[in-house]
């Protein structure tokens, strides 16, 4: 009852070719074929986000998302956000400065719904952030942490913009 | 030494590898050659097992093999040994590591498949066979000491784990007295702990020798190598746990399961390495959660609202098994009598079995529901005697001169439970003067436009740095690099920051110059478990004993190297040097190479060889945290909806390491109560089947409901432990439901609605307005 599929796509700027299993999410296969342990799995069924990436420039369950579906496609996942020579996002760099992260599983799936809602809403405030993060639950902060981080971090990605 | 990082708002040392994706939680582990396994798992609540059919599953491509009880003979029938074992358990029945026989919760695992994958072992689990014969269940935990309630355990008297009882003073005397006496009903619901990563176990035999090495996402990676060891009937030198990276823990990952022995026993069988992590559906069924309370309580009163005892009974939900001793139970009794100065207390406390998952402490453990029922209490008086809530509180609490204060309740070594320090009208008056003065009026132009707002304050006392001990050991290397060793596990609390900052100022090196390794059985030798609010107190305190004697011996080795009397010598940026010859100085990294030896030249006499130290702070009494919460809320009467519009914190853990962490700890820990007090509720039908196994079905709470919290620390030194600190993890928790659910009464003031439960659902809010019209 096995079938696959040949995927080619691009993760955090390299080129990758797979076969996967049919039925494997993107989450799984960003993880146990690539091994990119960043992503994290929380729930499975899409309420979580932990296992938030970023397909072609949008924040995606990858839970909720074939491998098989991302052919093709450009993902990015916390393995991708700092820069080649190791300089943090400006999220990643918030994040550590406000304590937006305690025990951090849920930290990747946050930082990437926040990189791709800021990059198309640099204006945000406090209430269009909180609302951007509904999706993804954290357990360990009260949010309040993590929504000082995003604005920080919006407020140096609208200074290089 | 001056004092630089003890204090101070300092970045975690853990971050950076966690924002990169480098954190390496359970199922992140490299681990070669490792098998998958998927659990079958009770359907019903309470059922015989009569037949277990795994034939088809074991011919399933890509199965590995297939256990059930049976194959592992009696190390599978014994029941699990018990974390916390206390002679007033009555029925001490726990978990066997595979259901033998019967089950008693939706979830108990009855078989284990291993395959190559975990979707190949799921697949093959759902073809495994298991014949039950559905027996009666006890759900209902009110009903479960009738004589006719069906047992929990098949061939037991009855439903009682065991009856606890915590009295002083003469509570009878102070009630016929009293000019008043209410009496109130509260059924209290605690949800679980939904640390965001499930549990997970992983063990592999070791390639030479003898020795088992098991991976597991816990809370007490010592306690767990002890049970291990203890019912695998092995050396405990023999069993190395190591918890990783752990996402989150909040109580639930202290307990000892199944799977932590059922991993191992198939990883020694097939001398494969073996992984197991939970899903989120079976973190509803397999997870143990905090249960059910029903309180039937009097309070008495003077005429001034002053508050003089409190009596009644408690009915604890335990669930099927006692894996965790009566923990919740207990915490639920000592927190009495809060921060009352009261006269009397006599609360009987009957635990009983119910066809669910196991009751064992949450965030607060039984703390929070005793705070609901006694700030519900003293809301009461405040009601009926039409004074303000805060004047009983002025009136009932422990006063700041009377500490340290016995509070007349007895401790479980049989001592007297005493409060060693805190300002507890301090927190009230500061709360209650940012929140300003003027709400009754806000409130009252708030009804005029047909807004609804109301205003609730909680208050509590937290027992905290329990015993008995978490050891450190502080060791510098040759290059200078300072490792602080403990057996003190984490889980998010950034314990490796707190544990830096404290050894840093004593030996005068940077954070960055420190590395924190923990939670590995095989680096430290003994350990009790990161639980109980108790870390900073114990661990920090042995960190701080460990680190000022490495200082102590590099000062006196670096008096001999330099030919220099010890007063005349500091230490500072890593070097020991003469003052005021800045130039006569020796590297801490050097001090240590010269006490790690070399053949045939001998040692500084009267000297232990290695710059190290190892302390057990050992916590003898217990440090008590205090606090007062406010909360503003605004009740949607159309929809139940309530919105939270204020929430400011009151908040004193003495001395405080690092107060960004410990800000941290208070606002995770209020809304973990927020969720107790309107979201979070385990629901079953009669049959004991879950009716919320995911998160649409349970609600956690999100960003948007959640408010900012204001903080204030008020410091009352603890004078027990040589840093003066107590813990920060729970606080945040323990008054939050009494709080919002106070907040909410009050805004229904015109509804004559009186709320003696939680949590209160938009539903449930509805209906009780409807009630208190009809009233």
């Amino acid at each position: 009852m096995s079938y696959t599929e040949r995927v080619q796509l691009t993760v955090n700027g390299q080129a990758q070719e797979a076969e996967v299993e049919s039925r494997t999410h993107l989450a799984d296969f960003l993880r146990h074929q690539l091994r990119l342990t960043g992503t994290h799995v929380g729930c499975e069924h899409g309420v979580c986000g932990a296992c938030t990436v970023v397909v072609d420039g949008v924040p995606v369950r990858s839970c909720l998302m074939f491998a098989a579906q991302a052919n093709g496609c450009t993902v990015t996942t916390v393995e991708g956000l700092a820069s080649k020579d190791g300089v943090l996002h400006p999220l990643q760099q918030a994040f550590w400065n406000n304590h937006g992260l305690q025990c951090g599983f849920c930290t990747p799936g946050m930082m990437m719904t926040l990189v791709a809602y800021l990059q198309e809403n640099p204006n945000a405030d406090e209430d269009d952030i909180r609302d951007a993060i509904s999706g993804n639950i954290c357990r360990c902060t009260g949010y309040e942490t993590i929504v000082n981080a995003a604005l920080d971090a919006a407020q140096v990605m609208r200074e290089r913009i | 030494m001056g004092v630089r990082y003890f204090g101070a708002e300092v970045r975690r040392v853990e971050d950076p590898k966690l924002i990169t994706g480098r954190g390496q939680y359970l199922d992140d582990l490299p681990i070669a050659g490792v098998v998958h396994a998927a659990f079958v798992r009770s359907p019903h609540a309470h059922a015989r097992i009569q037949r277990i059919d795994t034939a088809a599953a074991k011919s399933t491509p890509g199965v590995i093999a297939v256990y059930t009880a049976e194959d592992f003979g009696d190390v599978a029938r014994r029941t699990l040994p018990h974390m916390v074992p206390v002679a007033i358990v009555k029925q001490p029945l726990n978990y066997q590591p595979l259901a033998h026989s019967e089950v008693c919760h939706v979830g108990v695992p009855v078989a284990v498949v291993v395959g190559k994958t975990r979707a190949l072992a799921e697949d093959a689990a759902s073809l495994v066979n298991v014949d039950y014969e559905v027996l009666p269940a006890i759900i209902d935990w009110r009903r479960a000491l009738d004589a006719n309630a069906p047992r929990a355990h098949s061939g037991t008297p009855d439903n009682l784990v065991g009856a606890l009882h915590g009295r002083f003073g003469s509570v009878e005397d102070v009630f016929a007295k009293a000019p008043h006496v209410f009496a109130e009903r509260f059924e209290t619901h605690r949800g679980g702990c939904h640390s965001m990563e499930c549990r997970g176990v992983a063990a592999m035999m070791d390639p030479f020798g003898n020795g088992l090495t098991v991976w597991t996402s816990t809370q007490a990676p010592h306690m767990i190598r002890r049970l291990i060891a203890d019912h695998l009937g092995r050396d405990e030198r023999t069993v190395r746990v190591i918890a990783p990276d752990v996402g989150g823990g909040f109580g639930p990952k202290c307990a000892f399961y199944p799977e932590e022995v059922v991993i191992p026993l198939a990883a020694i069988e097939l001398g494969l390495p073996v992984k197991w992590v939970e899903d989120r559906h079976e973190h509803f069924l397999s997870t143990t959660q905090q249960r059910d309370q029903s309180w039937d309580l009097e309070v008495a009163a003077d005429l001034n609202g002053r508050l003089l005892a409190v009596r009644g009974r408690c009915i604890h939900d335990n669930g099927g098994y006692v894996p965790y001793g009566l923990v919740a139970a207990v915490t639920s009794l000592s927190a009495f009598p809060g921060p009352y100065a009261l006269e009397a207390v006599d609360i009987k406390l009957d635990v009983v079995f119910t066809n669910l998952i196991p009751n064992t402490p949450v965030r607060g453990a039984g703390r929070p529901t005793t705070c609901f029922v006694l700030e519900r209490l003293a809301d009461r008086v405040a009601r009926e005697l039409s004074i303000d809530p805060a004047d009983v509180r002025r009136r009932s609490f422990v006063r700041k001169e009377q500490f340290p204060y016995p509070t007349g309740m007895k401790a479980r070594d049989g001592s007297l439970v005493t409060y060693d320090s805190g300002d507890y009208h301090g927190c009230l008056e500061a709360v209650l003067e940012l929140g300003g003065a003027n709400f009754d009026e806000r409130r009252t132009e708030a009804l005029a436009q047909g807004r609804y707002i109301g205003r609730g304050i909680a208050s509590y006392v937290e027992d905290t740095g329990l015993a008995p001990f978490e050891g450190a050991s502080v060791r510098v290397e040759p290059t200078g690099r300072v490792v602080v060793q403990t057996g003190a596990a984490s889980q998010g609390q950034g314990h490796a920051t707190m544990f830096a900052q404290i050894c840093a100022d004593i030996l005068g090196v940077r954070i960055e110059d420190i590395t924190v390794e923990a939670a590995d059985t095989a680096l430290f030798p003994l350990g009790i478990g990161a639980i109980a609010s108790r870390t900073a107190v114990t661990a920090g305190s042995s960190v701080h004993q460990a680190s000022l004697a490495v200082r102590k011996k590099a000062i006196k080795v670096a008096s001999e190297l330099l030919e220099a009397a010890e007063g005349d010598l500091e230490l500072e940026d890593g070097v020991v040097r003469v003052v005021g010859a800045p130039g006569l100085n020796v590297p801490l990294g050097q001090i240590a190479a010269k006490l790690n030896g070399m053949s045939g030249i001998p040692m500084f006499q009267g000297i232990e060889p290695g710059l190290a130290s190892t302390a057990f702070y050992e916590a003898r009494k217990t440090t008590f945290a205090n606090g007062t919460h406010l909360v503003e809320v605004e009740v949607d009467i159309d929809t139940g909806r309530v919105k939270i519009l204020r929430y400011i914190v009151g908040h004193d853990c003495g001395r405080l390491i690092n107060p960004m962490l410990v800000d941290g700890q208070v606002r995770g820990g209020v809304v973990h109560g927020i969720g107790n007090a309107l979201f979070e509720r385990v629901q079953h039908d009669e049959q004991g089947q879950p009716m919320a196994v995911n998160y649409s079905d349970y609600l956690l709470p999100t960003a948007p409901e959640v408010p900012r919290i204001e903080i204030i620390h008020i410091e009352s030194p603890s004078p027990l432990n040589p840093i003066g600190v107590k813990g920060a993890g729970e606080g945040g928790t323990i008054p939050a439901a009494a709080g919002v659910i106070a907040a909410v009464e009050d805004a229904l003031r015109p509804f004559n609605v009186r709320i003696t439960e939680h949590p209160v659902s938009p539903a449930r809010i509805r209906e009780l307005i409807r009630l208190g019209q009809a009233d």
